[in-house]
């Protein structure tokens, strides 16, 4: 006879591993879609302005995505074996690309050509029980330049 | 007032160098946010509430520093940086900083 505590921690166990992969397969299909789609507007670290009459403007996106209750007991057991933890690097590249997205956006709606100087800021907000971390926060920003015809 | 993380501006001269301004906010979500955050928490996803909080507290932090730069009369604030550091469980500092300057009009 199973623990009636091990029954619940399986049930959720299972039910994290379905909701979660759906939700990451999904998020990663909207990201690919809106990357293509703003791949007209480039995002570089470089802080040289080319040449003509821009204004500038400082954009930012920010995002927190928490990881699932199954992926967080397999970064568990990694953790005590060690090794690459896919789940949290598919966690972290999800939360860097969707802030990435999200300036870009913010950049589009001023109607930049391009976005310089970018930089990742990246923070682990909610802390989980224990040691694990819960979620992570990423901020992408960069300043915008906007040409003056066009404003 | 121009706030920018480049530290040079074509066709603009610097006249006159003003010093670190910077501003700051500490921020909590309230509770609702925080079972909703715990729910998310179980099957992932973007914690949406957080993305929220961290937003408006960024805003606060940006025109804190925007204040600051005025009071000493500068018209841009160049090289901009954020800083994010969790406190304690459930509350975010947010950092944000740059250099006041006078730029030639």
């Amino acid at each position: 006879m199973i623990p009636y505590e091990l029954m619940l921690v399986m049930t959720l166990l299972v039910l994290a591993y379905f909701i979660g992969s759906h939700r990451e397969k999904r998020h990663y299909e909207s990201i690919i879609e809106r990357e293509l789609e703003l791949n007209v507007l480039p995002a570089v670290s470089t802080k040289t302005i080319p040449k003509g009459h821009y204004e500038q403007q400082l954009v930012m996106g920010n995002v927190t995505i928490s990881v699932d209750y199954f992926k967080r007991f397999l970064a568990t057991l990694h953790g005590f074996f060690g090794g690459r933890i896919t789940s949290y690097e598919t966690l972290i590249d999800r939360a860097r690309r969707e802030a990435l997205l999200r300036m870009k956006a913010a950049a589009k709606e001023q109607n930049a050509d391009l976005v310089l100087n970018v930089k990742y800021e990246t923070s682990s907000i909610y802390k989980g029980s224990g040691r694990s971390v819960g979620s992570v926060e990423v901020l992408a920003y960069g300043t915008a330049l906007i040409n003056d015809d066009k404003v | 007032m121009l706030i920018s993380n480049l530290e040079i501006l074509p066709e603009k001269t610097i006249t006159e160098h003003l010093g670190l301004v910077q501003g700051s906010s500490v921020r909590a979500k309230h509770a609702g946010r925080d079972l909703m955050a715990s729910l998310k928490n179980l099957f992932g996803g973007e914690l949406r509430g957080y993305t929220e909080l961290l937003q408006e507290s960024r805003e606060e932090a940006m025109q804190r520093m925007i204040q600051q730069a005025e009071a000493i009369n500068a018209n841009a604030i160049l090289n901009v940086r954020f800083s994010t550091s969790s406190i304690a469980q459930g509350a975010a500092e947010i950092y944000v900083y740059g250099t006041a300057v006078v730029l030639e009009e």
